[in-house]
């Protein structure tokens, strides 16, 4: 067997998603579930896989069980190999002491024993909570071609929005001399996609140099990508194009999970040649009753469906009682709708219960906002909940009834 | 645990010959993503059994694609797990170049799994039984009563269509021992018929092996149980479960379409403790678009509906194109339909293209078959 990697991943999974409130609260960003039968990871572990990348270690943190459980050996997406797979790599104590992660940088570098000991010649770091499918291989033949020490994968955004992002001024042949993280006045509207291509070596004595810098706040994106564009390194940007979404807050989550429908969806999964694998339980086929009415929607196996459900993404196992309405919804694995119930405009976490008769936000072009329903919380019969809420514990429940 | 299973993929291929002529009955895909040997495998592995050997016979291509290594069960295991035991012909001697013809002769060319297995039970099953059955239960009862074998058995009334005509019949006294088994005589009167499913000692088997060697038995009830019911303890299991036997392709068709009613599915499929296990296909969920009109179906994941589709069975990656009414039909794996297609009482084998404005109708007493990969 080769005793070498050309190309090592490393999935920065430790974040804890604090915009995404109630969806992470047990539970790490990128294991918060996504479409149906998916959780954000699966997209950045799947193109590794169908980019040929078959070493990934993945940096957790935050909350990892729910990621760690999922995760496993990585069988789902093949990565449960003798030499490589997917291997969690979770901070450590050392003979110096203990260390969190304390910046993204950091975290990498507490790992460079990891990714040496697959002796890679590249480098590519990810991040865990995009909804996108990309072919890695061919940003890492950009790579080799452009003979750089780093190359960033960049999407074109609207200017208006370009303020949001890390944005890159690059001269014609790609090569970046600018980078600006948020800027107010943007120059440019190349985003960076918080992918990156490093050569190993390069990598290894910026993070080396970093980590001895007491005043830095180890980060790519602040600290390592500027020192390295001021010591003129050969960095250039790789332009991508398709379907990219930073699922960070509750509204682009909500989003995201919308582009999934349509006789043409943004977001398509059943790319027979870019499969996103996922672990899942075995489930039964899902069930339409005889008085279902199912428009515009994604629904998964296990469901059994007896209300009506329109332009809505629904998890594994979900049950729809007779007489119940969801509409403009995400709802998770395993939730029930009880007779009669209301869902509008709301995202309904794993096995969370909804009684009968509840009425959970208001019409889209009414509401404020999106209304959340956090994991397992029960949700008593006949109980209204407002638009744009956040119900994280039974506590925010009875509040909201003395009030 | 001291139990070990055999599954036999070919017994009752004959049954569905439209069906069988590209599989094993093993590998015929029953209930939106099964197939049928997913049934009596998952009731081993939910009853704790992990050495689990498929006897072949031909065709079996689809089985091992199905089966891979067996992780999908949960039995890719170093010590035990799945194993596929292809059919063995010797290439000398009595039986050169041939191949088992009944159960008994099957089972004598597994003699060698049989032996070196180090369990006390083994747990026999076909493939053309659909039940969710507790086999420790079973097993159980077979160590309480010091049996040889107990053989799982259901009631039937005698106007049932599913009972196949190879059944056998079983006469039980009060404390469950068997008393004797005969073939059924289609249209005689019917009690209590063997499921085909089975525990039995080891070590009695191994004898019963040998023995019908060297005495030229081939008939597993006629020359064992049944002629050695007086002195042999052999009990049965009534089970009283769900149970749908597939006998021919209008009981197929009949026996898919009760899985609209919830009794059979819940019954079937069961409780969260005893899931049926098949392969993933990593397929999306599916995606109905603001067109679709599903009422009273079984659905997969990884299709499209854009058209109408009343109680009919949908399996993975099928595709309803606009305007299209699929009414009483079974749509097997990627199973594509193009715009104002209508089809009733159909089933489509899998790959099957039925292209736009085609109309098919058979009838629930004659469901119109497509063959695999045929294109309409």
């Amino acid at each position: 067997m080769l005793r070498k990697k050309e190309c090592v991943a490393m999935l920065l999974a430790g974040g804890q998603g604090s915009r995404l409130y109630a969806l992470t609260e047990k539970n790490a960003k990128p294991a918060v579930a996504f479409g149906g039968k998916y959780r954000i990871i699966d997209f950045t572990l799947s193109n590794c896989v169908n980019s040929g990348i078959d070493t990934v270690g993945v940096l957790t943190q935050y909350q990892p069980l729910v990621l760690n459980d999922y995760i496993g050996n990585g069988l789902p997406w093949d990565l449960d190999r003798a030499y490589g797979g997917v291997k969690i790599l979770p901070p450590y104590q050392g003979k110096n002491g203990a260390d969190w992660y304390k910046g993204t940088a950091n975290a990498i570098y507490q790992n460079l024993q990891f990714i040496n000991r697959y002796d890679p010649d590249y480098v590519l770091i990810l991040s865990g909570d995009h909804i996108y499918k990309m072919d890695y291989a061919k940003m890492l033949d950009y790579h080799k071609k452009m003979n750089a020490d780093c190359t960033i994968a960049v999407i074109d955004v609207p200017l208006e929005e370009a303020s949001r992002f890390g944005i890159m001024s690059v001269d014609e042949e790609g090569k970046i001399f600018k980078f600006s993280e948020k800027p107010k006045n943007p120059d440019s509207t190349l985003a960076s996609m918080g992918i990156y291509i490093f050569s190993k070596d390069v990598l290894a004595r910026y993070l080396t140099e970093d980590a001895q810098n007491p005043s830095s706040s180890n980060d790519f994106g602040k600290n390592i990508i500027p020192n390295m564009l001021q010591a003129k390194e050969r960095m250039y940007a790789y332009p991508f194009s398709g379907y990219w979404k930073d699922v960070g807050t509750i509204s682009s989550l909500w989003e995201a999970n919308m582009d999934l429908l349509g006789e043409k969806p943004a977001l398509c999964m059943n790319d027979e040649d870019w499969r996103i694998y996922s672990r899942h339980k075995a489930h039964s086929p899902q069930f339409v009753g005889a008085d279902a009415k199912i428009e515009n929607s994604s629904i998964t196996e296990g469901c059994e469906i007896h209300g009506t459900v329109k332009n809505s993404v629904l998890g594994a196992g979900v049950e729809v009682q007779q007489g119940a309405v969801v509409e403009d919804a995400v709802i998770m694995e395993k939730v029930v709708i009880g007779e009669n119930a209301r869902v509008t405009y709301a995202i309904v976490d794993e096995e969370a219960w909804i009684g009968k008769g509840t009425s959970i936000g208001k019409s889209k072009n009414e509401a404020a906002g999106i209304t959340v329903i956090g994991a397992g919380i029960r949700v008593p019969d006949g109980t209204v909940v407002e638009d744009d809420k956040m119900i994280s514990g039974i506590a925010d429940l009875t509040q909201k009834e003395e009030a | 645990m001291e139990v070990a299973g055999l599954i036999f993929s070919n017994i009752h291929n004959s049954s569905i010959p439209e069906l069988t002529g590209v599989r094993t009955m093993a590998s015929v895909p029953f209930g939106c993503r099964y197939r049928l040997v997913d049934f009596p495998l998952s009731n081993m592995v939910n009853s704790g059994i992990t050495k689990i050997g498929i006897i072949t016979h031909n065709n079996y291509q689809s089985l091992m694609d199905h089966i891979g290594t067996g992780k999908d069960w949960d039995l890719a295991r170093r010590s035990g797990g799945i194993k596929i035991l292809p059919p063995f012909i010797t290439t000398d001697g009595v039986n050169k170049g041939r191949l088992y013809t009944s159960r008994l002769e099957a089972l004598m060319g597994v003699t060698n799994f049989i032996s070196r297995c180090t369990e006390d039970y083994l747990v026999l099953s076909d493939c053309d039984g659909i039940c969710n059955l507790d086999l420790s239960k079973v097993i159980d009862s077979h160590i309480e009563n010091g049996a040889d074998v107990t053989i799982v058995t259901r009631k039937v009334s005698t106007e049932s269509m599913d009972i196949a005509e190879t059944s056998k019949v079983v006469t039980a006294d009060d404390e469950g021992r068997i008393r004797d088994i005969v073939s059924y005589i289609p249209g005689e009167v019917a009690d209590e018929i063997s499921t085909n499913i089975m525990v039995i000692n080891r070590m009695f088997l191994l004898n019963v092996i040998s023995d019908a060697g060297a005495h030229g038995y081939t008939d597993f009830y006629h020359d064992i149980i049944a002629a050695r019911a007086k002195k042999a303890k052999f009990y049965r299991y009534l089970y009283e479960g769900i149970y749908i036997q597939v006998t021919s392709l209008v009981s197929y068709f009949q026996n898919s379409m009760k899985l609209l009613d919830p009794a059979v599915r819940n019954g079937i499929f069961g409780t969260e403790k005893t899931p049926v296990y098949t392969k993933l296909r990593n397929s999306a969920p599916t995606r109905y678009t603001k067109d679709a009109k599903v009422v009273n179906s079984y659905v997969a994941d990884g299709c499209v509906i854009e058209g109408t589709v009343e109680n009919s069975i949908l399996f993975r990656g099928v595709q309803v194109g606009k305007g299209t009414v699929i009414k009483n039909s079974i749509l097997l794996q990627d199973t594509f339909t193009g715009n104002n297609v209508t089809l009733n009482c159909v089933i489509t084998d899998k790959n099957v293209v039925v292209r736009d404005g085609r109309m098919l109708s058979g009838h629930e007493s004659m469901p119109f078959f497509i063959p695999k990969g045929s294109m309409v």
